[in-house]
């Protein structure tokens, strides 16, 4: 197990450059000229030359990139124009507030979307697989933004039973109940959507598996039936699960964006939208980055989960 | 299944129309009517009698829907809703299908012609797609819109990008299993070039599942497209899709909720209706899915007997099969599959059950302990009796508790048929604590000595091993250590040896002949090969479609067989020895089937 | 004129490459080194269990595999020359008859267009010598006319048999590579197929390699056969010798585990 968990992290390194790789080439696309955009009407040809000159604009591209790649190495993001601090600060920051909101809805996603999908398949065509499928496709038929709003009008607005934005009150909050109020909504708004696939694929899976043949091996040696879907069953599913929840993870964080701008949640999603409005490429770059590196991550600890459950992946 | 070369293949079944197997299913009917209805509408905008959309009324703005002339009401610039939302939904429509067809395009062709050439090409390929996947799905859309600029058709190019990976992988997957199908080296060797074989063999087989995609993607695609032009990365005014009403009109959420609610119910039941029909596409060109065969089998065949076979039976040996049919149900009725099947089976016996393809053997075999799958299957008259007591008509658990107890099977690819996640020592001592009250350690150690039993040498460090690690005699080998794991009456072994080398077949029909002696079990054999029949049955049992058509004891059978259907099959086994001998001697028999 | 086929010191190692980090790959030999003759008019059988490199060795004569060393001369034409030349050489030369007959046919073309495509792409027939011609071969395979409309699911295993041997009857090649061919078929099925190989060759004096796990099939229509194992030939002989009086251990040990009716005879 350690040899392959070595393994997979080597594997990541390249994907990691890659990845920088792609996120420079995009940057790369931005028509026009930086340095006159920073500048808008200050922009004489004396001060664009300065400009360019102080963010290494005047070399090659991948002389660009490799001091690029060299200052990341140090922590050294670059700064954002528009907020004026280093970008890694800013990320650093928010990237907090949107693991936060993310990670809680993975998490609910994942018990919910897995406990959904296995009953749904258990009980096939019955009642309760009926109201689950019926709850899956309004989940995943719901756009996140639209479903927020209807939560904040009907929980905050309507009966006020909970706090309609941010993530801590202004007055007298900051302790953990008053986070966990208000991570209620926006945490359960990008949950349900997920959930809506994790249980859908889950359905899928288990019910693929119990069609196998050593699910009938399983029942021939005389195993009660909570055994064969339980123990049996679901151990096999779960293998084909578990990188549906990698996947889930990098969806959460992508959903984050909506969820963060309608609920006002001062995460790395909110950051991002406002920086490319103010078109702050830098801290764009920068959140991308960052919360593309720990996707892979999560990832490869999807990928490490998979392995520990199958022996046939080891090899 | 006997088959004479003169005889017409049968006439192709009717098959319904997938028109008519999409309105069969009332969600996706449903789906494809509100949908149709969207689209009609958004496609009829500029003739219907509605105000500009984009015409302003300070004055009127706001106002609620029912309003005199505005039926939705009025957005904050005095705008008519409904009107919006018939030419927004037209551009949400038209951007979500163009960005559906993109990705599908790309996305397919990368995945065709990664899984088709495979080697170099595939891994360079889909490393680029994996490295568009290690994305968070939305992030690398903002990212490439934050560079473009907010824009429209920049979020429809930028949303396809995002979703091209997941065309490719699902594609590529498809085009592998196709590649390494024979109908494609056959086309090769008939002359044709890797680009026709690439087009014209492989596309159309794969083409079900890019409709299947582009059905259950299309949905996901007008929301995502939606959600950026909700955060204003998207479609830019004048221009207005649901989106960015809906983005628009949230700043007055709490003095206007209908504004931003209308939108958003619209986009919802878009993508509602698109998601039922999307669903009801995909099983109606899913083949496993219109066959059932992704329905979750039961814990007991399903038994519909009408009328119940006597609960005893006395002077009975091991086992008694009395009139047992079974069948499959296709919705309308039940198909029979086995008809009336009666033999006895006593302890230290072995009878053969011999039959071709189709012949029912092996749902006779499954039946009795209702291992059938079901659905479909069904047991439909007919008694079995263990010692004596019919065990369809016992209470589920108390059938349960004689699986592998009393009577036990062994299958016939031991490769499928063992669970791949577990150790092969952990699944036989499962079998016995399934039976018996024993610690762990103890069941484990059992374990270890069955092994040792069926003759695996190192049984104690095998005893670790998954199935994947080990041969295919050795893993029959667990599979016959687990059946005898709670020391049965009754071995039930259904072709044990049909996926294996001969040199190892004639191990394992060794193993199991000793087993039996030394035992006194009664051996049930499920066979297709006369010479198995021969070296290791006492009795045998001919089966053709579905009956019994002659039993009794082997050399008997062998020597003089009674039926034709018995006859022409003992005589078309060729006998090592008999050298070109062979086709002279079954030439005329085929000659009589007037070939 | 000379052997149908001649195959001298054949090898085929699989994998073997290096990876990113210059460690070796795992490397599987499956041909080691074989020779052989298949004369013309002959049917030479090969045995083997799974893993013995037959298959491999089939691929390889028709093209569809390149070997990593050895010489084979096909119909008189030295392998790289029809490699060269490209697929539709090899098809004109040397045709191949698949295990699995259902999974050999398009599941989405009619067998008219199946049969088609060798006679318009190996033959270059017009559309009309194209109908003569599929008629005349589904008659040679004696299926009924109206197969040419129908599709393969409609068919079961032994006619879809017969459609394959049709196809690669097509081509007009004179040496055909039969891959365990009645391996999938229940035994009165087999029985026809192996009586319709055995008149096909007759009447059209085809060269027959034949490769199976079943020994008594390939006694029944070899003139000469060759066992191999692990990659190797061990044995080669005329059927009935070889059968009669094995030399090879391993040879001894497959007839005596190939099942029987007459136990005692053994």
């Amino acid at each position: 197990m350690p040899t392959y968990i070595a393994k997979r992290l080597l594997a990541a390194i390249p994907v990691i450059l890659g990845l920088s790789i792609i996120v420079f080439l995009v940057m790369k696309l931005i028509p026009g000229d930086p340095a006159q955009a920073l500048l808008g009407s200050y922009a004489t040809p004396d001060n664009v030359a300065r400009i360019n000159r102080a963010l290494g604009l005047d070399r090659s591209w991948p002389e660009q990139y490799f001091i690029w790649i060299a200052n990341l190495l140090q922590g050294d993001f670059g700064r954002s124009y528009v907020l004026n601090r280093p970008v890694l600060d800013e990320v650093i920051e928010r990237f907090g507030a949107t693991l936060i909101l993310a990670g809680a809805a993975l998490v609910l996603c994942s018990v919910l979307g897995i406990l959904a999908g296995i009953v749904s398949a258990v009980r096939q065509f019955g009642w309760t697989d009926r109201i689950v499928t019926f709850f899956v496709l309004i989940g995943i038929s719901m756009p996140a933004f639209f479903l927020g709003l209807v939560f904040i009008l009907f929980f905050a607005v309507q009966w006020r039973l909970l706090p309609a934005s941010g993530m801590y009150a202004v007055y007298g909050g900051g302790d953990l109940p008053d986070l966990l109020r208000h991570l209620v909504l926006p945490a359960s708004t990008l949950a349900i959507v997920a959930t809506g696939v994790v249980a859908r694929l889950t359905r899928a899976a288990m019910l693929e598996v119990l069609r196998q043949d050593f699910i009938r091996t399983a029942r021939a040696k005389g195993l009660s039936e909570n055994t064969v879907i339980y123990r049996h069953a679901f151990r096999a599913a779960l293998v084909s699960v578990i990188p549906v929840l990698g996947i889930q993870a990098g969806f959460v964080l992508g959903g984050a964006v909506y969820i963060e701008t309608v609920f006002q949640w001062p995460g790395l999603g909110q950051m991002l939208v406002k920086a490319v409005s103010t078109r702050d490429i830098l801290l764009v770059q920068g959140g991308v980055l960052i919360a593309t590196s720990v996707y892979v991550l999560v990832n490869l600890l999807a990928d490490v989960a998979q392995a520990m459950l199958d022996p046939r992946l080891k090899a | 299944m006997s088959e004479s070369p003169v005889t017409a293949p049968s006439p192709a079944r009717k098959r319904r129309g997938n028109m008519q197997l999409l309105m069969a299913n009332r969600l996706a009917a449903a789906g494809l009517f509100i949908f149709g209805f969207i689209v009609v509408v958004a496609l009829l905008a500029p003739v219907l009698p509605i105000p500009n959309p984009d015409l302003t009324d300070q004055p009127n703005r706001l106002l609620p829907p029912l309003s005199q002339g505005h039926l939705l009401g009025t957005d904050h610039l005095g705008r008519d809703i409904l009107s919006r939302l018939i030419w927004g939904t037209q551009v949400s429509l038209l951007v979500g299908i163009s960005a559906t067809a993109l990705a599908a395009l790309f996305g397919s062709l990368i995945g065709l012609v990664a899984g088709y050439a495979r080697g170099a090409t595939d891994s360079v390929l889909m490393r680029l797609v994996d490295m568009l996947m290690a994305f968070p799905y939305i992030l690398l859309a903002i990212a490439i819109v934050a560079a473009l600029g907010p824009g429209l058709l920049n979020a429809l190019y930028a949303i396809a990008l995002v979703n091209i990976p997941f065309f490719a992988r699902n594609i590529r997957g498809v085009t592998v299993s196709i590649r390494n199908r024979e109908f494609v080296d056959a086309a090769r060797l008939s002359g044709k070039s890797h680009a026709a074989i690439l087009f014209t063999e492989v596309l159309p087989n794969v083409l079900p599942v890019i409709v299947i995609t582009m059905s259950t993607t299309v949905g996901w695609m007008i929301l995502e497209t939606a959600g950026l032009s909700f955060l204003g990365l998207g479609a830019q005014p004048p221009t207005s899709d649901l989106g960015s009403m809906l983005g628009q009109a949230r700043a007055q959420l709490f003095t206007a909720p209908h504004a931003s609610i209308i939108p958003g119910i619209m986009i919802f039941v878009l993508v509602m209706s698109i998601n039922l029909l999307g669903d009801g596409i995909r099983d109606v060109l899913d083949p496993r899915l219109r066959s059932g065969a992704l329905d979750r089998p039961m814990a007991v065949t399903r038994i519909e007997r009408k009328t119940k076979p006597a609960p005893t039976l006395a002077d009975a040996p091991a086992l008694v099969v009395d009139g047992l049919s079974a069948g499959f149900d296709n919705g309308g009725g039940v198909t029979p599959a086995v008809r009336n099947i009666s033999f006895r089976l006593g302890k230290g016996e072995c009878l053969g059950l011999i039959g071709e393809s189709g012949s029912g053997k092996s749902v006779t075999a499954l039946s009795l302990m209702g291992l059938v799958a079901s659905p479909p299957g069904v047991i439909t008259a007919g008694g079995v009796y263990i010692e004596g007591q019919e065990v369809l008509s016992l209470r589920e658990q108390e059938l349960i508790g004689l699986r592998g107890a009393r009577v036990a099977y062994v299958f016939q690819d031991p490769l499928t048929t063992l669970h791949p996640l577990f150790a092969v020592g952990e699944q036989i001592a499962e079998a016995i604590l399934a039976h018996q009250k024993m610690g762990k350690t103890a069941a484990h150690a059992r374990a270890v000595e069955l092994m040792e039993s069926v003759g695996i040498r190192d049984a104690a460090s095998r005893a670790s091993a998954y199935p994947h690690e080990l041969s295919g005699g050795q893993r029959q080998r667990i599979g016959i250590a687990m059946a005898l794991a709670n020391e049965p009456d009754i071995i039930i072994a259904d072709e044990p040896t049909t996926a294996l080398d001969v040199t190892v077949q004639a191990r394992i029909l060794e193993l199991l002949d000793a087993l039996r002696r030394e035992r006194g079990l009664a051996l049930l054999l499920i066979t297709h090969d006369f010479g198995v029949v021969a070296q290791v049955c006492d009795r045998v049992a001919v089966m053709r479609h579905g009956e019994i058509v002659e039993q009794g004891d082997t050399q008997d059978i062998l020597r003089d067989p009674q039926h034709d259907y018995t006859k022409r099959l003992i005589a078309c086994v060729p006998e090592l020895g008999e050298g070109h001998g062979f086709l002279d001697r079954v030439r005329p028999l085929f000659k009589e089937a007037g070939a | 004129m000379n052997d149908a086929v001649q195959i001298r010191d054949l090898v085929k190692t699989f994998g073997g490459g290096r990876s990113l980090f210059g460690r070796k790959a795992s490397e599987v030999r499956a041909v080691r080194g074989i020779s052989l003759d298949l004369q013309r008019g002959e049917t030479l059988g090969i045995v083997g269990e799974s893993g013995s490199g037959k298959s491999t060795l089939a691929r390889m004569l028709v093209g569809l595999e390149a070997p990593t060393a050895g010489t084979m001369l096909i119909d008189d034409k030295p392998w790289p020359e029809l490699a060269a030349a490209g697929t539709r050489a090899f098809g004109r030369t040397i045709q191949y008859v698949f295990q699995d007959p259902v999974a050999s046919l398009n599941p989405r073309k009619t067998i008219g267009d199946i049969l088609d495509v060798p006679l318009r792409l190996l033959c270059g027939y017009d559309a009309s010598r194209r109908a003569a011609r599929k008629r005349a071969l589904i008659d040679a395979v004696q299926m009924p006319m109206d197969t040419l409309e129908r599709y393969p699911h409609e068919f079961s295993g032994g006619q879809a048999q017969r459609i394959a041997i049709a196809r690669a009857l097509a081509a007009e090649a004179s040496i055909l590579v039969l891959d365990e061919p009645v391996s999938a078929l229940d035994v009165s099925v087999q029985a026809q197929v192996l009586l319709l190989l055995q008149q096909l060759r007759d009447d059209l004096g085809l060269s027959y390699l034949f490769i199976s796990h079943d020994l008594a099939v390939v006694e029944a229509i070899s003139d000469r056969v060759a066992v191999m194992y692990l990659g190797e030939v061990v044995e080669m002989g005329p059927a009935a010798q070889l059968f009669a009086a094995p030399q090879h251990d391993y040879t001894r040990s497959l007839i005596a585990s190939a099942p029987r009716l007459t136990p005692d005879a053994a």
